[in-house]
């Protein structure tokens, strides 16, 4: 299968950037427009890029589906986590005030990017997830049929 | 929250609230991450024991009408979410965390047979997912939490019922078809939510009935009530809107059943007697005219034709849904009569057929995981052969008529009382003689059970202790609270009058 070979050389390009930019979003979500749930879409996109160019067969190599049903869960658990952390600081569920005491305004900082990065994980893996229960069921016909 | 004020820390004990949604919803992700095949089932049953007991300690700090609220990220309601318990909520808490510790040692072998077992972490992490959805819609004050996590026990209850499909295909079309009307149901209840939130400005259960006592009634507090009020109904199955219930009952897996059953169903009733009776007030007229122009002669239409399809079924399992639904118009009766005594009924119903039906499915699973499947011909004659099975099926089959000394005679009596108070005598005629349908299907599985010749060739063990304990429990329970009546009137009252107090008792 040597055919597509802009589309190739294009894929590889971009999947590098694609996932810079999913950080970017996921890191600088507290500034400006972004946060967990659009760069875990961003960095799904990478992976499902890979999948449709590259096949199903490469991509499950690179984040195989049992690494992503572990991902979806422990985005879930650090997002939750974040809150029994406060919560046994003495704090109620999820008031991000808790990690310093001090000052509470640096605490919402730390808690919300704890937070978002545990929607982000889970993001990822769900769409990546979909894709993968998709593209993985055995095509009525096979692409040299065509 | 702001930098000034000294923290008080807070203790366990504070933190009861949260942590009856968060010890299962931590456990679902846990069983997912750990994936051990072994430990799952342990996982899932010490989170439904732990969230037990955090019920039992909510109920007894709130039964003397006190109520506790909870501040999520300690943004103090009406703007924060609040968690928000008192007596009517704790009692549905303890329903459902009570029965999910039940149904769970029961599921170990029935979920054995019918799942394969690379799929049981999966299945133990949905479950576990559907508890914390029902339990977070009960215990939350704010209105919009509410519909989140009726999204997540939605969501993860199609999944449940998927699962049927290793024995039954049409378990897949039964989830599907619920999955497009509990949609449905879900994207009404949202719509009224955000009509509520055009009209006044809030999502906060208690500020929301302030705001609209202050307007009064207009068009859009109108429209809003009307989409909730249909939004539920397709998630309680109010008669008209009850079609994907037998199926999906029908398809699932018994132990699911068994849970969706005695739980899901009762939460919905729960979230629309707040509705009704917390955020908008029955002083509202057209509230009043809904309820007693629509709501009223579709439940007496579900308790007859409901329980003429139950008499006309060849299958024990659609039998018990289309009961389900003439049950879930006593309720609802009792609901549209809007008095003290007619809410007390409706939420005694709630809780005797929630423990009656959970008797009877956990009886149908018993029955399919030995023969294979509920149709009547199937099982009939294993009275004989699974004596104790059949035995507490026919409790709860008592239970489910009304005969007295059960649980289900009790709140259909009080529920006759309400309608001669009211002095609708009429109503009361027709609850007894839609009774008079109970008796007529509970007898054919009796005389199925127990007078019909077992099929030739089968020898049916009696079922495992782990199944059989459960449902005995369960069939106890029916006779229990069938003669202490105390303790069940006496909560479904403080619930009622709690409920009636409207506003006043949410502030």
């Amino acid at each position: 299968m040597r055919h597509h070979l802009i589309l190739r050389v294009i894929t590889k390009l971009l999947v590098g950037a694609i996932m810079l930019f999913a950080f970017y979003v996921q890191f600088h979500g507290d500034f400006s427009p972004g946060g967990g749930f659009q760069a875990g879409v961003i960095m799904a996109v990478a992976f499902i890029l890979y999948g449709l160019v590259f096949s199903l067969h490469n991509v499950q190599q690179v984040f195989p589906p049992w690494l992503v049903h572990k991902l979806v869960a422990l985005g879930v658990l650090i997002y939750a986590g974040t809150g029994i952390v406060s919560l046994f600081l003495g704090y109620s569920f999820l008031d991000y005030g808790a990690f310093t005491p001090d000052h509470p305004s640096h605490g919402q900082h730390y808690g919300i990017f704890a937070v978002e990065l545990g929607v982000g994980i889970t993001v990822t893996a769900v769409m990546v997830a979909i894709y993968y229960a998709f593209a993985g069921r055995p095509p009525r016909l096979s692409d040299e049929e065509w | 929250m702001s930098a000034e004020s000294t923290h008080v820390a807070m203790t366990l004990s504070d933190h009861l609230p949260i942590l009856q949604i968060l010890v299962p919803l931590v456990s679902a992700p846990l069983i997912v991450l750990i994936g051990s095949r072994r430990l799952t089932w342990s996982l899932a049953f010490i989170a439904s024991v732990l969230s037990f007991g955090i019920a039992i300690l909510l109920l007894m700090q709130v039964i003397d009408g006190s109520i506790i609220s909870y501040q999520i990220g300690g943004w103090a309601p009406p703007l924060g979410i609040e968690y928000r318990v008192d007596a009517t909520n704790a009692f549905v808490l303890l329903l459902v965390t009570g029965i999910s510790t039940l149904v769970l040692p029961y599921a170990r072998e029935s979920v054995k047979s019918e799942i394969p077992a690379k799929h049981h972490t999966l299945f133990y992490a949905a479950f576990m997912l559907c508890l914390t959805g029902l339990l977070g819609v009960t215990i939350t004050g704010d209105a919009f939490n509410v519909f989140v996590f009726l999204e997540i026990s939605s969501l993860s209850t199609y999944v449940l019922i998927a699962q049927g499909s290793y024995r039954d295909k049409r378990a897949l079309t039964a989830a599907y078809d619920y999955l497009i009307m509990g949609t449905i149901g879900a994207t009404f209840f949202v719509i009224g939510l955000g009509m509520l939130y055009m009209a006044t400005g809030t999502l906060n259960m208690a500020d929301l009935a302030d705001r609209i006592a202050d307007q009064g009634s207009n068009r859009t507090v109108r429209a809003a009530f009307a989409f909730i009020v249909v939004g539920m109904g397709l998630k309680i199955a109010i008669y008209p809107l009850h079609l994907w219930l037998p199926r999906a009952y029908t398809f699932a897996p018994s132990a699911v059943t068994v849970f969706l059953a005695a739980t899901a169903t009762k939460v919905a009733i729960y979230v629309l007697l707040r509705f009704t009776f917390s955020v908008f007030q029955p002083s509202f007229m057209f509230e009043v005219n809904t309820l007693e122009f629509i709501i009223l002669p579709f439940a007496i239409l579900a308790m007859f034709a409901a329980s003429f399809i139950a008499i006309f079924q060849n299958d024990f399992k659609r039998m018990l849904a289309y009961s389900s639904i003439a049950q879930i118009g006593y309720m609802l009766l009792g609901i549209s009569l809007l008095t003290e005594t007619g809410l007390t009924a409706a939420i005694a119903h709630l809780f005797n057929h929630g423990i009656t039906k959970a008797t009877l499915f956990m009886g149908v699973g018993i029955l399919a995981l030995r023969s294979g499947g509920s149709f009547y011909n199937r099982i009939q004659g294993m009275g004989k052969s699974m004596p104790w099975t059949s035995a507490a099926i026919v409790i709860g089959g008592l239970s489910l008529i009304g005969v007295p000394g059960t649980a289900g005679f009790i709140s259909k009596w009080v529920l006759v009382e309400a309608t001669i108070e009211k002095g609708w005598w009429p109503l009361s005629v027709l609850i007894v003689l839609s009774s008079l349908l109970a008796v007529i299907y509970v007898w054919r599985v009796i005389e199925v059970l127990y007078l019909k010749t077992p099929l030739a060739g089968t020898d049916y063990r009696e079922a495992p202790f782990s199944m059989l304990i459960p449902m005995w429990i369960m069939a106890l329970a029916c006779i229990y609270f069938g003669l202490a009546t105390d303790v069940t009137l006496t909560a479904s009252r403080a619930a009622a009058q709690g409920l009636l107090a409207g506003s006043a008792g949410m502030m």
